[in-house]
C-alpha cells in the first residue's frame, strides 16, 4: 500500500484525542484517590500486622486469587469456584507416622482456633496482609506421631476437574493434583498454620477452602489450598511449580530480596491495592524467627 | 457528520481506555497498577496487529477502507504501549535504579523497554511531512513494525506462566499476517484465475 494512500486527516485529531484521554485519565485519578481516602477514614481497619500494615480489604483478599485450578486469571477465580463442593471433605494424614488418620473436615474445624494476621507475598511480586484463623500445623501432625525417618511433609490438594475448570482442557496437562512440600521442622514450625478462617469468617472457597496452609516466610505457593491429603515422607517431594519451571521455583521458596528469579525480581513488591512498591523483607520480615531453620545453608543456591 | 469513518475508528480504540476508567472509578481494579498495566498492554498489543493486518485486508480482501486507518492503529497503539510504560514506571515509584535493575535483569522488560523504543520513532514519523522527508526510506524505516509485533508477543509469552493460549493466537497470527505478505502467494492467486472471475 502506497504511503499516499493513508489517512491524511487523522493526525492532528488524534493528538486532541491524546489530550483529552489524558485529562480524562486525571480526572480518573484524582477522583478514586480521594474515594479511597474517605473510605479509609470512615472505616478504619482494626486488622494490622506486627510492623503496623493494615490488614488488606477483604474484597481484595477475596477478588485476587492465585488459584490456578480455577485458571490463570486471578480476577475471575472468584467467579468460577461456585460449582466446587466443599462437603463431605476428608483429610487423610498419612504416611511415615504411628497414628496414620483420616479427619473429617467438620472434626478438625471444631479443634480450637487462633487469629494471626500474616504477611502474605508472592513471588509474582505482590503482596498482601492477611488475618487468618486456624491453627498450627504442628498439633495435627503431633497427633499423628511422626516417624524418626520422617523428614519432609507432603502436601496434596484436591483434584476434581468436574469442578475445577483449570484442570480441564488446556491446563489439564499441567501437573496435577497440586503438590507442595516442606521440611519437618519448617512444618512443626509456629509460625506454620493450617487455616480455616480469614477475618473471623469461615475462609471462602477462592481463598482455598476448606484447609490450607499459611508459611508466611515463604512465597504463596508453598502454602497450597484445597488440602485432602498431609504424608510424612523420607524425601523431598517434587512439587507442582518445580515440575513446571525448576528455575523459577525452587523447594525453600523463602522470601528472598537477593535471590531473583530468572523472571521476577524479588528485591521489591506492591502490596495489593497500593500503588507504591515496598521493599522485600528478608523471610518476608519473619528472619528473627525462621532464620535460625537455615543455619549453615546458602539459601541462595537453596532457593 | 459526527460520525464519520475515522471518529468511528476513534471511538473503538478508546473503548479500552473508557473500560478501564470505569473500573477503576467505580472499584473494579482489585489490582488498580496491575491490572492498567496488563490492559494497557493488551490494548496495544492488538492495535499493532490490527495495523499489521491492514496490508493484507486491502491486498487480499479489498478492505480499502479499514486499510486506510493504519496510521490510526499504530498511533492508538503507541498511545496504549506509553500508557503501559507509565504504568510500569508508576509501579516502581519512578525509582531509576528500581527501573534500571528490573529492566537489565528481566528479559520481558528489556524486550518491552525494547518495543517502545521502536515505537518511538515510527510514531514520530508516522505525519505526512516526515512520510514525503524520508522517501523510500519511510516504508524500510516503517518494517520495523513486523519486529516490534514479534517481540511484544515474546514480551507477552515471557510473562506467561502456563496458559499460552493469547500468545500462541498471537504467534499464529503474526506468521499468518507475515505469510499473506508474501509475493509468492499472492501472484498464485492471480495465476490461478482470481482476476478474471472479478473482471
Amino acid at each position: 500500500m502506497p504511503p499516499s494512500q493513508i489517512t491524511s486527516e487523522g493526525l492532528y485529531v488524534s493528538r486532541r484525542q491524546f489530550l483529552l484521554a489524558l485529562g480524562a485519565m486525571a480526572v480518573g485519578l484524582g477522583g478514586a484517590s480521594v474515594n479511597a481516602h474517605q473510605r479509609r477514614k470512615r472505616f478504619p481497619n482494626p486488622y494490622a500486622d506486627e510492623l503496623g500494615n493494615p490488614a488488606t480489604p477483604l474484597t481484595r483478599i477475596q477478588r485476587y486469587n492465585n488459584y490456578y485450578e480455577f485458571g490463570q486469571d486471578k480476577e475471575k477465580v472468584y467467579k468460577r469456584v461456585a460449582k466446587l463442593h466443599l462437603r463431605p471433605w476428608t483429610v487423610q494424614v498419612g504416611g511415615l507416622c504411628h497414628k496414620p488418620r483420616t479427619f473429617d473436615i467438620d472434626e478438625l474445624l471444631l479443634m480450637e482456633t487462633e487469629e494471626r494476621v500474616y504477611r502474605h507475598r508472592c513471588v509474582e511480586g505482590w503482596s498482601m496482609v492477611i488475618p487468618w484463623e486456624g491453627l498450627p500445623l504442628r498439633r495435627l501432625l503431633e497427633m499423628v506421631e511422626p516417624m524418626g525417618s520422617a523428614a519432609y511433609v507432603r502436601f496434596e490438594s484436591l483434584q476434581r476437574p468436574k469442578e475445577m475448570p483449570g484442570q480441564r482442557g488446556l491446563m489439564g496437562k499441567l501437573p496435577w493434583p497440586y503438590v507442595e512440600g516442606l521440611r519437618l521442622d519448617e512444618a512443626m514450625h509456629d509460625l506454620t498454620m493450617l487455616c480455616t478462617g480469614v477475618y473471623g469468617k469461615p475462609i471462602s472457597t477462592q481463598n482455598g477452602a476448606p484447609l490450607r496452609l499459611a508459611v508466611p516466610w515463604k512465597y504463596g505457593f508453598k502454602s497450597p489450598k484445597a488440602i485432602v491429603r498431609i504424608d510424612l515422607v523420607e524425601h523431598a517431594p517434587s512439587t507442582f511449580w518445580m515440575r513446571m519451571s525448576p528455575k523459577n521455583y525452587g523447594f525453600y521458596a523463602n522470601v528472598n530480596p537477593d535471590v531473583s528469579t530468572p523472571r521476577w525480581d524479588q528485591q521489591s513488591e506492591r502490596r495489593i491495592g497500593e500503588f507504591k512498591r515496598r521493599i522485600t523483607l528478608p523471610f518476608n520480615g519473619y528472619g528473627d524467627q525462621v532464620a535460625s531453620l537455615y543455619s549453615g545453608m546458602d539459601l541462595t543456591r537453596c532457593f | 457528520m459526527l460520525l464519520t469513518r475515522p471518529r468511528l475508528v476513534d471511538a473503538l480504540c478508546l473503548i479500552p481506555l473508557a473500560l478501564l476508567l470505569f473500573d477503576w472509578a467505580f472499584g473494579f481494579l482489585t489490582d488498580p497498577v496491575g491490572d492498567i498495566t496488563a490492559r494497557t498492554g493488551y490494548a496495544a498489543l492488538i492495535l499493532l496487529f490490527l495495523g499489521l493486518a491492514c496490508t493484507p485486508a486491502q491486498s487480499w480482501l479489498k478492505w480499502r477502507k479499514f486499510a486506510a486507518e493504519r496510521r490510526r492503529f499504530g498511533l492508538y497503539a503507541f498511545f496504549y504501549a506509553s500508557l503501559h510504560l507509565l504504568m510500569f514506571m508508576v509501579d516502581y515509584n519512578f525509582r531509576m535504579r528500581w527501573l534500571e535493575r528490573v529492566i537489565a535483569d528481566r528479559p520481558y522488560a528489556f524486550i518491552g523497554m525494547t518495543v517502545f523504543l521502536m515505537l518511538v520513532p515510527l510514531a514520530v514519523t508516522s505525519t505526512r511531512p516526515w512520510m514525503k522527508r524520508l522517501g523510500r526510506n519511510w516504508k524500510r524505516l516503517h518494517r520495523l513494525t513486523y519486529l516490534a509485533c514479534f517481540l511484544s508477543v515474546i514480551h507477552l509469552a515471557w510473562i506467561t506462566k502456563a496458559d499460552f493460549f493469547w500468545p500462541a493466537f498471537f504467534f499464529g497470527m503474526f506468521f499468518l499476517l507475515m505469510l499473506l505478505r508474501w509475493p509468492y502467494l499472492r501472484r498464485l492467486r492471480t495465476l490461478s484465475g482470481f482476476r478474471k472471475a472479478r473482471s
